[in-house]
């Protein structure tokens, strides 16, 4: 995709998000809201999958670890055609095949199951080693949230894969800036993320993370370096590009119905026409 | 088919040497195999392995829930791991991490416990598993296995190559006495007669399998006929074969290195219950404490597991039946 149909696809990742939440009454907008954009860059552009074969063999894989902000990648997901749009008016209600949180048995797609943070990370480095020892080229992305990062697995899972130089993984951090019960600062101060993972051996850069052009360039200079994993810091904002979660301090859990998500979904349309997408005015 | 071998005699290798052999066996001939450890590689006898098969053998440190996780990564990537730590932190400190990257989406993950209950000796209580079984056993689908010797450690791990599924396996890593002839073939799921009996039933598994043998011997000489059952799937269980042996001898002895909370005598108590099946029935094993430092034999008699109480036990259910 060109970066203005990037831009509308992560539009599109928000607005079926929230959809998908209103119907369902509540849900982790916050967090879904800020990786619209490197989903939309990673099924949009650079990962090779086939919504008709999601389980093909040379396929790049993803593990969503913050796996509570599944709405936007089940967003995703179905417009990209893996499953009927229909499924999204259906999560977490009984029987649904959209659980909260991502799950690999339910959804065509979800390449891993996840929800107990930290783990995710751990499941994508055995994937991208497993795809190493069977002599893939394939790649393994991996979404880990800034709040997630308080998890000690995480930090398991860098030492491992700088350890077998796992040069086809590319890990993204959310740096939302926030966590459930406050700022990141308030919870557990990370000190530095982008030099923890420079430290843990990572190749490691921080980029507009509701950029898409930034993000998908970012990715293309990861692949040009060999021996070391890579990490993408995404510096965003917990709810950005959604006005309902923008207007909250604290969004990770929002509870809101179908009038005033449309609401919100008029003015990321109008943010795109006024090329303000997907932040308007929105003040850091 | 199996048989018992034809001398009961501590077998000179070390289950451990058992497990690496045999592990570089299959991994030779299935090129899926790989082992995920934990800085105990040595420990856990998989140096041949790692020496065989380098790029198979995934060491990640000191790093149990990683390790545990990735094993999960890693069968969704069509692998067929098998994680290997000691029993305490290959299920107790990575409780969450097989439920989540193992269990709960299905997958295909071979979990491997070195040092089951008082094999553990001199590291004493904190590496000691009385509970491993216990919490092991409310995870949906998992299946519980303990070798009684290494001709059944080779046998079911061989079948754990082959089966699909996330299974438990803990064993005694030091030597352990030869029960089967070699090749003896065990279906996982369906408990092993070791001697028929008709005044009551021990079950039992690991190493307490030769001490149920030594008990039901002594037994005999007081002209009490006792069937030994060894139950080394713990779970699924062998419903049928604990039925059976109530009705036909009446009395039923649970005998196993574990907690009496949760574990065989639990799991054999809720079949006779569920059938309503209402007969003597007195259990081996480690009551409301916590494990220590020594040796075997020590922790053996410090617990009450040897065949001396086991015979206790069996005497004493007898008596009940009146």
């Amino acid at each position: 995709m060109q970066i203005e149909e990037l831009r509308k696809f992560s539009a599109d990742i928000r607005i079926w998000t929230i959809r998908t939440i209103a119907e369902a009454g509540f849900g982790h907008i916050g967090g879904s809201a800020s990786i619209a954009d490197v989903l939309a860059v990673l099924y949009g552009d650079v990962m090779n999958v086939d919504p008709k074969n999601p389980k093909k063999e040379d396929r790049d894989w993803f593990v969503l670890s913050k796996g509570h902000c599944a709405p936007a990648l089940y967003a995703a997901l179905a417009l990209k055609g893996f499953f009927p749009m229909d499924w999204l008016k259906t999560l977490n209600k009984g029987g649904t095949n959209l659980p909260s949180h991502a799950d690999m048995q339910r959804v065509p797609g979800v390449d891993m199951s996840t929800g107990s943070l930290g783990q995710g990370i751990s499941a994508a480095v055995g994937i991208a080693m497993a795809n190493r020892i069977q002599k893939k080229d394939n790649w393994t992305y991996c979404i880990i949230g800034d709040g997630e990062s308080n998890e000690g697995q995480v930090w398991e899972a860098c030492q491992t894969a700088n350890h077998f130089k796992l040069d086809r993984f590319v890990l993204f951090v959310d740096w939302n800036k926030k966590q459930l019960d406050g700022t990141l600062e308030y919870v557990c101060d990370p000190v530095s993320l982008e030099n923890k993972f420079k430290a843990f051996g990572f190749e490691t850069e921080t980029v507009k993370g509701y950029d898409v052009k930034e993000i998908r360039d970012a990715i293309l200079r990861a692949k040009e370096v060999s021996g070391k994993p890579h990490c993408i810091i995404l510096d965003t904002y917990k709810g950005l590009g959604v006005p309902l979660a923008e207007a909250e301090e604290f969004n990770h859990y929002l509870t809101f119905d179908h009038v005033k998500g449309e609401e919100s979904i008029e003015e990321i349309k109008n943010r795109l026409e006024n090329g303000t997408y997907p932040g308007g005015d929105f003040k850091w | 088919m199996v048989k018992l071998a034809k001398e009961h005699n501590v077998n000179p290798k070390e289950m451990r040497a058992i497990y690496g052999e045999t592990l570089t066996e299959i991994a030779a001939e299935n090129e899926k195999v790989v082992a995920i450890n934990c800085d105990l590689c040595s420990s856990m006898g998989l140096k041949p392995f790692a020496k065989a098969f380098p790029e198979r053998a995934i060491n990640v440190g000191i790093q149990e829930a990683n390790g545990c996780s990735m094993a999960g990564g890693m069968s969704a990537a069509g692998m067929v791991p098998f994680f290997n730590t000691f029993s305490v932190f290959a299920t107790r400190r990575v409780y969450d991490q097989i439920f989540m990257c193992a269990s709960y989406p299905h997958l295909n993950v071979k979990i491997i416990g070195g040092d089951a209950g008082v094999s553990a000796t001199s590291n004493g209580g904190t590496h000691m598993p009385f509970e491993d079984i216990g919490i092991m056993r409310v995870m949906p689908e998992i299946t519980i296995l303990e070798p009684s010797d290494s001709v059944m450690f080779k046998d079911l791990l061989r079948q754990l190559a082959d089966i699909y599924g996330v299974q438990y396996l803990r064993f005694c890593r030091k030597n352990t006495v030869d029960i089967y002839e070699e090749g003896s073939h065990f279906t996982i799921g369906k408990a092993n007669v070791v001697k028929e009996g008709a005044d009551a039933t021990i079950i039992t598994c690991g190493i307490l399998v030769w001490e149920a043998m030594k008990a039901a011997e002594a037994l005999a000489k007081e002209g009490i006929n006792v069937k030994v059952v060894d139950m080394f799937t713990i779970k699924p269980i062998d419903a049928e074969c604990i039925l059976e042996s109530a009705k036909q001898t009446g009395a039923i002895v649970t005998a196993e290195n574990h907690h009496l909370i949760g574990g065989l005598a639990s799991a054999v108590s809720e079949v006779l219950a569920e059938n309503g099946v209402s007969v003597p029935f007195e259990k081996i094993g480690v009551g409301e404490e916590f494990g220590e430092v020594g040796d075997v034999p020590y922790l053996m008699e410090r617990f009450r597991l040897t065949d001396k109480y086991i015979a206790q036990a069996v005497r004493a259910a007898v008596a009940k039946k009146g």
